[in-house]
């Protein structure tokens, strides 16, 4: 499905002229569709159609005469069809669709082919027209990709479309570290003597990641360059091998960003649990077959342990989410001039974990709607924030459903990790900084 | 498991088990999911006969849902399949035609049916009712020949037929037991408002007078209680409905008027839920269990049904029905919120405004529990949101009283945003 458009009204900006009604009703020759009016109290405030992902307005209409466009996300209505009883504005809890005495008949926004004209005719900013797709490409588009094109991921990885992300925001001004595992296996460390990134890159064992990035800042400190040093790696690199060096690396507070980007095991070089693999999961080295039953033992949890070395910036992430990761990002590289920043990102794994690469995103949605990946940030001065509310989860079975190395478990096994991932949420919720009230 | 078993079965192919069918899809991709209808045609709103009657929607081009989007659901309707009884013990529905069918869940979505008043010589046969795509089209074919009709009962479904004859040319008299129109909905002012402009477009409304006797069928006499007497060609029926429950007889599932449902629209019976105008679930202001049979209400109930039968952890139990509707009459336009009828007294503060539209706003509390308004444009969308958030409105009560529209718009744009 293609990313679909909003009009985002900023009331901060609004001094209430009217110039967007007045070019609604012009485009439209009928009243305007978008409504400025006077706030309580103070300011400007606005009623216009959200295009609504599960629209009532459509499931209110008897003549379906509305209906939700699956390609651009308008809701649309026809002349044709309507039958004028205004059942639509019931459903309706924005005013974005509302009788139109002089027009006779209901009027609703059609976004205006794309251009809205409203928008257009707003001189202070009030009204932007922004999509998810745009809202990222406005602030990324115009940035220098860091890597070559045809880096040769497995399809259906999101590794690389998180390592194009950071690098983008990141820039020229930096030195990566790629231990091995699957970002440098996909050639982003080069290959037959060509590099696979416009920025330096190198490929330390995995022992010696953190180690050997914060030796490299430390030096440019020394000689006066600003330089952004980032980790892009693994979980074996993170949580198992690279541990030693990353905790001594944190607990030094080295001015290093360091990203985990965590597929749950050695995926690369044939499918071997890690530490951070989760319980019941198959692997190479957790088969499934007469006695074994995939891992028998639960997961480390590294996000937790960073905290517990009070780094500059800890977070979680899941690109499913990619607003919430640049935000992270942003605190990261900032916190990261001051002291050690550690950012986990999920990394579901289609071929490793067997499920369709086409569902990658759909899993990460699932990972977090389901609580088995929550989404938090930790500073030490304001303890742990969760940047998605973790009340209502789905069940964890909804996601353990999706996932091929799950498919052998049997009920208790999903008990015992539904039990699991209560408890880390109820483990997290204790990290919160209480209010100074309570 | 047999051929004739689903996961999900819904009985009953309009509002209400549409919006079931939608909310369960979203959560369960797989389940299989089969609809009965005892319709022969496509699912059909009941809101949209009045315009079948009057020839402004063709009768095939008023689907809901067509067969694309079933298949694009992956869930089965089938048509003329009229259950005929229930029985939980087994799981199993029976249909008229003998036919049989097992679920796991079960979704009794199956409306309302014409309630039609005990009145001597009124019988089957000699009247007309409008609550199928075949009573629409038996009214069309029979008002292109009548000359007078009479309708009885002035609710939301009477008048809109009432309108459609008249503009057809028919001469119409409507006979209400209730003193004023739309009762359930406007108080005795914005009914007389209403009444007003049926009168100017000809219509003889009797409002206040009972039927008492009818003879002959169509053309029919009819005698009413103050001694007036009547002729018709045209008889249309429409004095209310009744929940349709007839497929219940001798099951344990719990009946009132309708249906007994929670919040959850589960019925007394595990597996087996109730939604839209067949079920009963409780009134947001009275707290007591209400038929609110609306068009909006069902699809709530439908959706609340439909994630609940599929496990959606997203599901917000019920908040309770409002009134709520909205009805055009003569290109004038009504609209109608919570007890806007409320008298004065008990709390309740009446505001009623007459230049620029009718607008009558009832409070409690400083808070909103009904409105009506007649020819004046109110978000009734907000409005509703506002009473079931008993929003103070003390900050903004004299804008909110001089000016709804904008005061609620600019309450939601600050609260919900
Ligand atoms: C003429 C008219 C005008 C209306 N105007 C308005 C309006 O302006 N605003 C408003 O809010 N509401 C209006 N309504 C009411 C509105 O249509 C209903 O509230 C709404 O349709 C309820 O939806 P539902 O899905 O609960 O039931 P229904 O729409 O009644 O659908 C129930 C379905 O179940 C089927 N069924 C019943 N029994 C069985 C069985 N035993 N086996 C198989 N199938 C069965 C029926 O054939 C029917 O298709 C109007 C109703 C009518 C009749
Ligand atoms: S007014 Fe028109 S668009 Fe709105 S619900 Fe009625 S028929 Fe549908």
């Amino acid at each position: 499905m293609a990313a679909q458009d909003t009009i985002r009204f900023v009331p901060e900006r609004c001094d209430g002229c009217g110039d967007c009604m007045k070019a609604c009703s012009k485009a439209k020759g009928s009243a305007s569709r978008i409504s400025v009016v006077a706030g309580v109290g103070q300011g400007w405030e606005m009623a216009l159609c959200r295009q609504c992902g599960d629209p009532k307005c459509v499931a209110n209409c008897p003549a379906g005469a509305l209906d939700k466009h699956g390609g651009t996300g308008i809701v649309g209505w026809s002349a044709e069809l309507c039958v004028d009883c205004h059942l639509c504005t019931l459903g309706c809890a924005y005013g974005g669709i509302a009788f139109d005495p002089t027009a006779g008949h209901v009027q609703k926004c059609d976004m205006c082919d794309g251009a809205p004209a409203c928008v257009l005719a707003c001189g202070k900013g009030a009204l932007q027209h922004l999509s998810a797709a745009a809202r990222l490409h406005e602030t990324h588009a115009d940035k220098e990709d860091m890597f070559v094109p045809g880096l040769s991921a497995c399809q259906g990885c999101n590794s690389e479309l998180l390592i194009r992300h950071t690098m983008r925001r990141i820039g020229r001004e930096s030195i990566v570290a790629a231990p091995p595992g699957c970002i440098p296996g996909m050639g982003t460390v080069g290959y037959n003597g060509q590099t696979g990134s416009k920025v330096p890159i190198f490929h330390p064992l995995l022992t010696n990641t953190a180690a050997m990035l914060g030796g490299i800042k430390r030096q440019y400190e020394r000689k006066g360059q600003d330089v952004t040093v980032v980790a892009l790696a693994g979980d074996g690199g993170a949580v198992d091998v690279g541990f030693q060096s990353l905790s001594g690396a944190a607990e030094r507070g080295e001015r290093v960003l360091f990203i985990c980007v965590d597929n749950e095991g050695y995926m690369n070089t044939g499918m071997q649990a890690s530490g951070s693999t989760t319980f019941g999961s198959w692997t190479s080295t957790t088969p499934v077959g007469e006695i074994g039953r995939g891992k028998s033992t639960d997961g480390k949890y590294l996000p937790q342990l960073m905290m517990g070395h009070g780094c500059a910036y800890v977070a979680t992430a899941s690109t499913a989410f990619l607003d919430d990761y640049h935000a992270k990002l942003e605190k990261a590289l900032a916190a990261s001039r001051a002291g050690f920043a550690y950012l986990h990102v999920h990394a579901p794994c289609p071929t490793g974990w067997r499920f369709p690469a086409a569902m990658t995103t759909e899993v990460c949605r699932r990972q977090v709607e389901s609580n088995f990946v929550t989404l938090w940030e930790f500073t030490p001065a304001d303890g742990l924030r969760f940047t998605r509310g973790v009340e209502r989860p789905r069940p964890v079975a909804d996601y353990v459903r999706m996932i091929g190395k799950y498919k052998h478990l049997a009920p208790a096994d999903l008990e015992r990790i539904q039990a699991s991932v209560d408890r880390r949420v109820e483990t997290l919720q204790g990290f919160r900084r209480r209010p100074a009230a309570e | 498991m047999t051929d004739a078993h689903a996961k999900y079965l819904i009985v009953g192919a309009s509002h209400a088990g549409r919006e079931a069918l939608a909310a369960i899809r979203m959560h369960d991709p797989e389940g299989r999911l089969v609809m009965l209808s005892r319709e022969k045609h496509l699912p059909y709103s009941p809101t949209i006969l009045p315009y079948v009657v009057s020839g402004r929607s063709a009768p095939d081009h008023i689907a809901l849902a067509k067969a694309e989007w079933f298949a694009d659901n992956r869930a089965e309707l089938v048509l003329g399949a009229r259950v005929v009884e229930v029985d939980p013990t087994a799981r199993a529905v029976r249909l008229a035609d003998g036919g049989r069918w097992t679920y796991d869940r079960l979704l009794l979505a199956t409306g309302a049916e014409p309630a039609v008043p005990r009145v001597e010589g009124l019988e089957r046969g000699g009247y007309h009712v409008l609550r199928t795509l075949d009573d629409a089209l038996a009214v069309r074919t029979h008002a292109a020949s009548a000359r007078r009709a009479v309708v009885l009962g002035a609710g939301l479904v009477g008048l809109h037929a009432a309108e459609t004859l008249a503009e057809a040319g028919l001469d119409v008299t409507v006979v209400e037991m209730r003193p004023h129109v739309l009762a359930e909905y406007f108080d005795a002012r914005a009914a007389a408002l209403i009444g007003e402009t049926f009168e100017r477009h000809g219509v003889r409304m009797l409002m206040g007078r009972r039927l008492e006797r009818a003879a002959g069928s169509e053309p029919c006499r009819l005698g009413l209680d103050d001694g007036t007497e009547l002729e018709a060609d045209l008889l249309l029926v429409v004095a209310g409905v009744r929940p349709a429950t007839d497929l219940l007889a001798g099951s344990p599932v719990a009946t009132d008027k309708g249906i007994l449902v929670d919040q959850r629209m589960r019925t007394n019976v595990e597996g087996i839920w109730a939604a839209g105008d067949v079920a009963q679930a409780n009134g947001f202001l009275s707290g007591r269990p209400i038929i609110n049979g609306t068009l909006p209400e069902a699809v709530e109930q439908g959706r609340i049904a439909g994630m609940d039968m599929a496990g959606d952890a997203d599901l917000v139990p019920y908040g309770g029905g409002i009134a709520l509707n909205t009805y055009g009459f003569f290109g004038r336009h009504a609209v109608a919120v919570g007890a806007a009828a409320t008298a004065e007294g008990d709390g309740a503060e009446v505001h009623t405004t007459e230049g620029n539209g009718y607008c009558r706003i009832v409070l409690k509390d400083d808070r909103l529990i009904g409105l009506a308004a007649i020819d004046r444009v109110v978000d009734a969308g907000i409005l509703w949101r506002l009473i079931q958030r008993r929003t103070d409105l003390t900050p903004v009560r004299d804008r909110f009283l001089s000016h709804p529209l904008e005061t609620a718009r600019a309450l939601m744009s600050q609260g919900w945003r």
